[in-house]
């Protein structure tokens, strides 16, 4: 047989028929899932797999001690009901498994190898960093996976992303798809699916690669792909969703990375020691520039907005921008690794006086964890919100908002204008240098602290 | 889903690159759990911005948005092409779109038109005159009244000429599946049981 990819692997294992893919695992939320279940009933259609679906409250979430608005309450219900009616299981809202939905897959290692792992939400790419093939759908397509648990699909073209050499001290993951993004731009990968590879990508743990494989779909990509590795299956090991014999079920894994010879559409080199930790300064994931450097000067039209919306200036250095405000979570970077991240920097120190800052993390379960190791302490003492876990102030659809004109140095994925609140200000940035942000009032560069 | 065969009319222009998905529909409005009535909250903060295009009363009722590259970008709330169709959009003409994006217009009839940049450029230039979008010959008359070829997937054009429902043509292939189930089907984990 010819050298296949990781890719070509996982999808040849699931095409049910002339374009039309299985799908193993549909994740759903409250937000892209009403209308979908609308759909349903309106047609008196049932859900074909329940067994192979699951369902969470993470989008309109409240974190703190607020209760959900009029709105969101409502939708909450909706979801409640659906699951109820259509016999899906739900960790809502109060639930010990309640979560981010890119978070809680894994943790409860219902997210594997080789599976096909769908969700509406464009960050389903996370799970593709245990060599999985997952994309974000849109609504029509999450009442299409409810009701035939397959999915009409054309293939996409493949790409590598081959990381040369290693991370320099107080580099992360983060920066490494920061930096990524940004020498490809937002629509780099539009149309393939990626395979991310080199030896930078093996030394990351699970929630490194996560957090890579989550910011595929910011440079466009279909789906992002992580070949599963020791590292992968440890982190796998005991968790509730694993394969009863799971020894077998490494041993099949194992043969997922993609073959020797194997080619792919396209080829993306990237030189992993020239990169500085990553800072955002526009308003979209390619607008990135190292902490170490200085606001560009506009290359088109585009930036030019970017500028004007973001009130900075070219040549003003990253490291003199000041902010307001710090908001450590998502489900690019709310996991106890980047907690442990950001508390190692926050230890003995004091938010700055005219930040506010807060910490959600990923999931109820991750908030445990954190406070068994005492990190909410850490953050607490230093001045930080310790919150409920949910996607809060990534999309800002719950309370947690920047005002118009406020600078947030943020953990998340996504800087479009008015992303965290009309007005706001976003700077992208890993969980360690958000931290720095936090203690010093305005982007630092880690490294002078650490 | 209504069949889509011609869309012809003014053509309202957004000469804007990588416009997003969180410009097209904030996320304030992805609370409800309707799914009409998303129009009146299109690009919500940009239209209460002086001087942004779409404001221009020569482009309202236009049934064509000719936009920049990478049109819908971002997260993959549907929302976004339901507020563009219930505004009144019929067709989005751009050099490039987000997949997801695409995909989801697909499936509402919204229909996606990628055209050469030169092409777009075109219509941008010289909106509001108008174009007309020939799905069943894939062609886009310009105003110049030179025709542009734009490609579509085979399988997306005759399910949007013939507004098919797509669970349904599925449903049709429900055989095909079970024998996916019972032969090739991966043990996988059990939501249920967990």
């Amino acid at each position: 047989m010819a050298a296949r990819s990781m890719f070509e692997k996982v999808w040849d294992d699931h095409v049910v028929g002339d374009g039309l893919l299985f799908i193993d695992l549909h994740l759903v939320h409250e937000v892209t899932s009403p209308q979908a279940f609308d759909g349903l009933r309106l047609a008196g259609r049932r859900v074909r797999r329940p067994d192979r679906t699951l369902a969470t409250a993470d989008h309109n979430v409240p974190t703190g001690r607020n209760q959900p608005d009029q709105l969101s309450q409502a939708q909450l219900d909706a979801l409640s009901r659906n699951c109820e009616e259509f016999g899906v299981p739900l960790y809502g809202l109060g639930h010990r498994r309640q979560g981010i939905v890119h978070v809680i897959g894994p943790e409860l290692g219902v997210t594997q190898p080789g599976m096909t792992i769908v969700c509406g939400d464009s960050h389903t790419s996370t799970h593709g960093a245990f060599g999985a093939l997952a994309f974000g759908i849109g609504t029509s397509e999450v009442e299409h996976v409810l009701a035939t648990q397959t999915l009409p699909q054309s293939r996409p073209q493949t790409m590598l992303i081959s990381y040369q050499g290693s991370l320099g001290v107080g580099c992360t993951a983060k920066d490494l798809i920061l930096g990524t993004i940004a020498q490809i731009g937002t629509d780099g990968a539009s149309g393939h699916a990626v395979e991310y590879h080199g030896e930078a990508i093996a030394a990351l743990s699970m929630e490194g690669r996560m957090t890579v494989a989550n910011m595929s779909i910011e440079a466009g990509a279909r789906a992002g792909m992580i070949a599963p590795d020791d590292t992968t299956f440890a982190y796998m090991e005991g968790r509730p969703g694993v394969p009863a014999d799971f020894a077998a079920a490494v041993d099949r894994w194992r043969g997922l990375a993609s073959d020797e010879g194997a080619t792919f559409d396209a080829t993306v080199v990237v030189d992993v020691p020239a990169l500085a930790p990553q800072v955002s300064w526009g308003t979209n994931p390619g607008q990135v520039a190292p902490i170490t450097g200085a606001v560009p000067e506009p290359a088109d039209e585009s930036d030019e907005r970017a500028l004007t919306y973001m009130d900075l200036r070219p040549g003003m250095p990253m490291s003199e921008i000041a902010v307001d405000r710090v908001f450590l979570g998502s489900c690019t970077n709310a996991r106890i690794e980047d907690l442990r991240a950001a508390a190692e920097i926050v230890r003995g120190r004091r938010v700055a006086s005219t930040v506010r800052a807060m910490v959600v993390p990923g999931s109820v379960m991750v908030k445990a964890q954190a406070e068994r190791e005492g990190l909410d302490e850490v953050f607490k003492a230093a001045g930080f919100d310790w919150r409920g876990a949910g996607c809060s102030m990534c999309l800002g659809m719950n309370p947690d908002i920047l005002a118009p004109g406020e600078r947030c140095a943020s953990t998340s994925n996504r800087n479009f204008e008015g992303r965290q609140g009309r007005g706001g200000r976003t700077h992208l940035l890993s969980p360690a240098m958000a931290a720095a942000a936090a203690v010093t009032g305005r982007l630092t560069d880690v490294r002078e602290l650490v | 889903m209504k069949p889509v065969t011609v869309v012809s009319g003014k053509v309202a222009a957004l000469d804007r690159a990588n416009v997003d998905t969180d410009q097209i529909i904030p996320k304030q409005f992805l609370k409800r759990v309707e799914r009409s009535g998303f129009g009146e909250f299109l690009f919500w903060d940009w239209f209460r911005q002086p001087g942004f295009p779409l404001n221009r009363i020569e482009f309202h009722g236009a049934p064509i948005l000719a936009a920049g590259r990478n049109f819908g970008s971002g997260s993959s709330r549907e929302h976004a092409p339901w507020a563009l169709q219930d505004y009144g959009y019929e067709a989005i003409v751009a050099p490039s779109f987000s997949d997801i994006f695409y995909s989801n217009c697909t499936k509402i009839g919204l229909l996606p038109v990628e055209l050469p940049e030169a092409d777009v450029r075109e219509l941008i230039d010289r909106a509001p005159e108008p174009a007309t979008i020939d799905l069943a010959a894939q062609t886009v008359t310009l105003p110049s009244g030179r025709a542009s070829h734009f490609e579509i997937d085979a399988e997306i054009k005759e399910r949007l000429l013939n507004g098919w429902d797509e669970i349904a043509l599925t449903e049709n292939r429900v055989a095909e599946i079970e024998r996916y189930e019972t032969t090739r089907e991966r043990v996988g984990p059990d939501t249920l049981t967990l």
